[in-house]
């Protein structure tokens, strides 16, 4: 009896928790812990995993906060204990630069997630060609996909495989998809691009859709699939990588993980190391209800504290406002406008 | 009053939009506009404005130039082409204000620094984020020494022409340059966000600023509002949203750039901000050109 209608199909898992974890740690890993974390990932046996700030090259700044270490310190920790692992990293053109993914080459990165906005593949065609020059396994991430239609994230798709992406991510930054949005998203990729191009999946847990979204982009022609061990991400956390695999051992699903291995790493180096149990709080899950960027957690929390707004009011407002990734800094504009707002009425 | 002639270089948003900025000028006359593509928007509206226009690019203007009197160019095309283009205009004895991020020559943002720019053939305008940001950060280190100041610009998807989305790295790098050099921080960065929501967003700005020391916030508040003050003049939709914002040595300056809706609609402060600052820059060297302070010479071929 086959165990599911994806038996046999091949995924491979890319590892988020050294990158989009950085969120959800203001950036405050330690490249001890960096090491530790990628000795075991290779151990069970992750294919992929990505190394940086948060935001990516360029991203220490005082709009995405400045890391412990360097991007060069963290991959110089990283490299030398990988040896099937593929080391990759994340760059948003607008904050990241071609020099930059040139320097992480030299320090051993071979895998890149070429950034923009669902529907601003156009700023993406010198980068994607530069990794692509560079002989780096380059994927195009149209983020915050929600934000466009299926049709639409499909023109985008073209325009990044046109340019030499080897891969096209759906991106679910706000973590607002529903497994329905991710087949119809996945499969307009799926109907537009050439065969020979992969379709990814980047999925946060904010409306706990996080594994049941990602088995859907299987089922419709996704191959690759973000997770972080224990869901080490921003917001609510990416798809949890050690349930991931439980669930694709389950389905028949080939990850190459050893869930084991994952497991134990996400109990005993992941959660000890959470400043917050990363999880579907009251703040996480409205951003997945509003659509809203999944980093802007941890700054509405601390907005929301200095000036007497509840985080969710501020969140709720910047989805009102269509606020996308990297317009971090409209997060204490938005604060200031509706502290305003706010005593002028109680003023009258 | 005599006016000086004038060349655009470049059809697209910003030309276009400059075009309306140059028609209201008392001391520059457009007269020419210069394309790639016979059938492009922009050269259709520059001919039904009365400009005589090319569509072969910039050698397709050279042998008019003398005859027509022109003296200064305006590059709004790539940084790829602007050297060509400018040493080409140069050559014969045709001032170039370059709009595009080549920054070959000096950078100039008016209300900081028109009136030091020494004698040059090239000036440069930056880039809009640069144009919106750098007062703001002068504004700071004029007042107290800036160890890193810190720029994001939000644009609207609708307002960013196909040459800027395609070389986002020089849009960031030479206007991360210009923070240090026109704005005085030690150290400088320059972010840039596409945002496409609907109705488009007006052009926002972030400035952050460290301080060397503890700020003075009411020197500092008073040197913002006076440099605000001077934009204004020139850009009348520059206003201050929120801030200054004190944290530790952190200041922190919420701007937002409505445009006049000249070409674009008014959210489009970008395009705004940029060409009424080249055409402010044209009109202080026209002034000089016609009160003979400044000469052009022809290079003998």
């Amino acid at each position: 009896m086959s165990r599911s209608d994806l038996e046999g199909r091949k995924v491979i898992c890319h590892d988020m928790c050294l990158r989009d974890g950085m969120h959800a740690k203001k950036e405050q890993i330690t490249t001890e812990q960096m090491r530790s974390f990628a000795v075991s990932m290779e151990a069970a046996g992750v294919p992929m995993i990505q190394v940086a700030h948060g935001a990516g090259l360029g991203g220490n700044s005082l709009q995405h906060g400045f890391a412990l270490h360097s991007n060069e310190a963290y991959w110089d920790a990283v490299a030398p204990v990988l040896n099937n692992t593929v080391m990759s990293v994340l760059l948003i053109p607008g904050l990241g630069t071609m020099n930059e993914l040139r320097v992480a080459h030299e320090h051993g990165v071979r895998s890149v997630h070429v950034a923009t906005h669902s529907t601003e593949a156009d700023t993406s065609p010198q980068h994607i060609a530069c990794g692509r020059e560079l002989g780096m396994d380059t994927s195009g991430f149209l983020m915050m996909a929600h934000l466009n239609t299926s049709q639409g994230l499909a023109e985008e798709a073209k325009k990044m495989e046109s340019y030499g992406a080897q891969t096209v991510y759906v991106t679910d930054s706000a973590g607002y998809m529903l497994p329905e949005d991710v087949t119809e998203y996945v499969s307009a990729l799926r109907d537009t691009l050439n065969d020979a191009t992969e379709i990814g999946f980047h999925g946060h847990n904010n409306l706990g859709m996080g594994i049941a979204n990602s088995i859907a982009a299987i089922r419709a022609g996704a191959t690759r699939i973000d997770c972080s061990v224990a869901g080490l991400g921003a917001g609510a956390g990416n798809t949890p990588l050690e349930a991931f695999v439980a669930v694709c051992d389950r389905m028949g699903i080939h990850t190459g993980c050893d869930m084991f291995k994952l497991m134990d790493m996400a109990e005993e180096l992941v959660f000890p190391m959470m400043d917050h149990i990363v999880r579907i709080d009251r703040s996480s899950l409205t951003l997945g209800y509003a659509g809203v960027y999944s980093t802007f957690l941890l700054h509405a929390n601390r907005l929301g504290e200095k000036y007497g707004i509840p985080a969710r009011d501020i969140l709720i407002e910047l989805g009102r406002k269509k606020m996308i990734g990297g317009q971090e800094d409209m997060i204490e504009d938005t604060a200031l406008s509706m502290l305003k707002a706010r005593q002028g009425n109680s003023a009258q | 009053m005599a006016k000086i002639k004038c060349v655009l270089i470049g059809s697209g948003n910003i030309g276009t939009d400059l075009l309306y900025k140059l028609k209201r000028s008392e001391v520059l006359e457009p007269v020419w506009m210069v394309g790639i593509d016979e059938d492009s928007e922009g050269l259709a509206r520059a001919r039904e404005m009365g400009l005589k226009t090319t569509a072969d690019g910039v050698d397709g203007v050279l042998p008019h130039l003398a005859s027509d009197g022109v003296q200064i160019a305006f590059d709004a095309t790539s940084a790829y082409v602007h050297k060509e283009n400018s040493d080409k205009m140069n050559a014969c004895g045709v001032f170039m204000v370059d709009l595009t991020p080549a920054a070959i020559g000096p950078l100039c943002v008016p209300p900081v620094n028109l009136d030091q720019l020494a004698d040059t053939m090239n000036v440069n305008m930056i880039s809009c984020a640069g144009q919106a940001t750098i007062p703001i950060v002068y504004g700071v280190s004029r007042i107290q020494g800036v160890e890193y100041a810190e720029i994001i610009a939000s644009l609207a998807s609708k307002s960013i022409g196909a040459g800027t989305r395609a070389n986002l790295d020089e849009f960031t790098y030479t206007t991360s340059n210009a923070v240090c050099e026109v704005g005085g921080a030690k150290k400088g960065k320059a972010l840039c966000v596409i945002n496409p929501a609907e109705p488009p967003m007006i052009m926002r700005n972030t400035i952050y600023c460290l301080t060397e020391e503890e700020p003075d916030q009411e020197r500092i508040t008073a040197s913002l509002m006076e440099m605000i003050e001077a934009v204004q003049r020139y850009v009348p939709g520059y206003k201050l949203v929120n801030g200054p914002v004190f944290e530790g040595n952190k200041v922190g300056v919420f701007m937002e750039v409505a445009g006049l809706g000249d070409y674009l609609p008014t959210y489009a402060g970008n395009l705004d901000i940029m060409t009424a600052a080249a055409c402010r820059t044209a009109e202080m060297y026209a002034a000089k050109i016609l009160n003979g302070e400044m000469q052009l010479v022809v290079e003998a071929s």
